[in-house]
């Protein structure tokens, strides 16, 4: 198709026309929305945002309404660590701001009193 | 003007019950000696720890709810570094972070209340954390 012609990144693959609202260029990662797969093809796996929309992941603290956020409950905590140790960022994980700063201070008060690793894999 | 605080700490997986009902009365007291109040002592049991900690990988965690001013726990944590069977400690200040779950708990009540009531017209007001749609993407294939 014709628009493959323009100026994208050159391994994108057929892509929806153009009168599709604010989308980058295709090489920043864009806030909100990780790599694509919601809609259309699949989309590049495992890259950082392209144009494809990743479909809207919610903010897990917001929808089942957990307001607090200890460091005691280290399982809750350890789902948001990645395998290294290290807190995943909120564009993958889809947590709303102010929940994402409760969550990496109560990280890191886990990771004092040993409940969490600081680095390697939590037991 | 009294402020509440988690201290939580671990003491060296062998040490003997008796030592540890020890130490523990002794904190109680100088917390009672500095005119605060022990809410809450939690044995929460010998637990693997993330990583070695003065070369132990396990720990006895104990976690003691306090209520006084801050120079209680200045002198609670001065005493737990000298004892040398508490390998860690952690102080946490918790009545701010109790006053707003409070808040939020009171709101929910209040919310549950008023749509319990056999009034229609409210029954749609719930929690507007809901209301929205969830996930903008309930997306149609190209």
């Amino acid at each position: 198709m014709a628009e493959e012609s323009r100026v994208e990144a050159a391994t994108e693959r057929p892509s929806r026309p153009a009168g599709d609202g604010p989308r980058p260029g295709g090489d920043r990662p864009r806030y909100g929305s990780g790599p694509g797969g919601g809609r259309g093809p699949g989309g590049p796996p495992r890259e950082g945002g392209r144009k494809f929309f990743r479909r809207k992941k919610v903010c897990k603290f917001c929808t089942e309404k957990i307001a607090d956020i200890n460091y005691k409950d280290y399982r809750l905590l350890g789902q948001f660590v990645a395998e290294s140790g290290k807190i995943v960022p909120r564009r993958l994980t889809g947590v709303c701001s102010p929940h994402q700063h409760r969550l990496a201070t109560a990280i890191k008060q886990a990771r004092n009193i040993a409940l969490l690793p600081f680095a390697g894999r939590v037991q | 003007m009294n402020r509440t605080y988690e201290l939580m700490f671990i003491v060296r997986p062998d040490m003997a019950d008796e030592d540890l009902d020890k130490l523990i009365s002794n904190l109680e007291h100088t917390v009672g000696a500095a005119s605060g109040a022990v809410k809450k002592v939690d044995r929460m049991g010998k637990r693997r720890l993330a990583y070695m900690v003065h070369k132990f990988r396990e720990g006895i965690y104990i976690l003691m709810v306090i209520e006084g001013v801050g120079s209680v726990i200045h002198e609670l944590e001065r005493r737990l570094r000298v004892t040398e069977q508490v390998i860690k400690f952690l102080t946490v200040r918790v009545d701010e972070e109790q006053k707003r779950l409070d808040k939020i708990k009171k709101l929910r009540d209040s919310r549950q209340k008023r749509s319990a009531m056999p009034t229609p017209s409210v029954s749609v007001e719930e929690s507007p954390a809901t209301g929205e749609t969830p996930a903008a993407g309930v997306p149609a294939t190209a």
